[in-house]
């Protein structure tokens, strides 16, 4: 039942993944492979290409996701999986329970997940950068082969928000950035 | 019902133009709510941001379920909820109406070669964000290294363990160690 699995496999992401939309796909990239709905090199591009749209990068993902999966109403139980989890929990607390995150074992439970959470979501890039630089993850395969063209992308991508915050005092939007690597990446590996 | 019916609106308009995802928003959240209609005051504000980081899923829908419900209950909330997902809902699914032929177009693919160098910046540095925030306690420091070397060598040894796993252990881990430092301090107190 492809509808009831995309719905239960958002939801999974909307419920356990503090922090925003990138941690709600680190938390369902694996899951997302693993059903075959994306290989890792898709999956990048999908995150990628998300945060060109406007809007919560979770529902953007969650909808091409449920609708390359499930046509219309896919899309819609996939968004409804990522979203409900928030809107439920921020209801509860906004009416019936306003002391539930000043309850001691929750913000204990809480407190201890987070932490986590971090740690996943630099696993996942640290994963995410031996596809793009080695081409595979696992030990048994895998080959360093150096790519002058990446790294220089990485190098202007790491330094670009540096200097940017020294300037302005001001985070750089991650949207000129993906735009920017996407004119080198067509410079450096389309001409 | 006119309450009801532009704050919807409102929504929907900061969902059209909520580029970069999470706390990127929140400041549009800011400028509508609080700067321009003055509908809520700048601490109510800072409650809801508070509310929000302690809330799992995307920040956008938690900070307008939250604006909803300060405003008018549940069916504000609803309403608000529904409002900022509309356009990405929309905009996505026509984007994927055409996104696999999309991609294979070779000066796309090129493109997507340099994009995904920047997804790891991306992805690396919201990881860096929560660790900035993170307590430096002692658990703070072991929950996050197990979690992400524990994941980086299943990922490298091709061992399945889900994330949720470590997260929900982790989670476990901090009740039981504020119940032995609470038990501790009652000790201490007698």
């Amino acid at each position: 039942m492809i509808y009831l699995q995309l719905f239960l496999t958002f939801l999974k992401g909307g419920i356990f993944a503090f922090g925003g939309g990138y941690a709600v796909l680190s938390l369902l990239g694996e899951s997302l492979v693993e059903y075959g709905w994306l290989t890792d090199s898709e999956l990048m591009n999908l995150v990628g290409a998300v945060s060109l749209f406007p809007g919560s990068i979770a529902v953007n993902a969650a909808t091409y996701v449920g609708y390359e999966q499930g046509g219309f109403l896919g899309a819609l139980l996939a968004t409804a999986g990522v979203v409900l989890p928030s809107f439920t929990v921020v209801v509860i607390i906004a009416s019936l329970i306003k002391n539930l995150l000043k309850y001691p074992p929750v913000k204990a439970f809480i407190s201890g997940m987070r932490p986590a959470i971090g740690g996943m979501i630099i696993s996942v890039a640290v994963t995410m950068a031996l596809t793009v630089f080695c081409g595979t993850y696992t030990l048994s395969n895998i080959e360093f082969a150096f790519d002058w063209r990446k790294a220089l992308i990485l190098a202007v991508v790491i330094v670009i928000p540096i200097i940017w915050k020294r300037i302005k005092k001001k985070e750089f939007s991650s949207i000129i950035l993906v735009a920017i690597s996407g004119v080198m990446g067509i410079v450096l590996f389309g001409l | 019902m006119s309450i009801i019916l532009s704050l919807f609106l409102s929504m929907v308009k900061i969902g059209c133009f909520a580029f970069g995802g999470g706390y990127a928003i929140i400041a549009l959240f800011e400028n509508e709510f609080v700067s321009k209609r003055k509908l809520i005051e700048h601490d109510d504000f800072m409650d809801i941001v508070a509310i929000v980081e302690n809330t799992p899923g995307s920040i956008s829908i938690n900070v307008a379920t939250c604006i909803g419900y300060r405003l008018k209950g549940f069916w504000g909330a609803f309403v608000s909820m529904i409002g900022v997902c509309v356009p990405s809902f929309v905009i996505m699914y026509f984007v994927s109406l055409f996104y696999n032929e999309f991609m294979e177009i070779a000066i796309v693919a090129a493109a997507f070669k340099g994009i995904q160098v920047c997804v790891v910046y991306l992805i690396t540095s919201a990881g860096i964000k929560m660790l900035k925030r993170m307590r430096k306690s002692a658990f703070d420091i072991i929950a996050f290294s197990v979690t992400c070397i524990g994941m980086i060598l299943c990922t490298v040894f091709d061992v399945h363990i889900p994330a949720v796993w470590f997260i929900l252990s982790a989670g476990l881990c901090g009740l039981v160690v504020s119940f032995f430092n609470t038990k501790k301090q009652k000790g201490e107190q007698k």
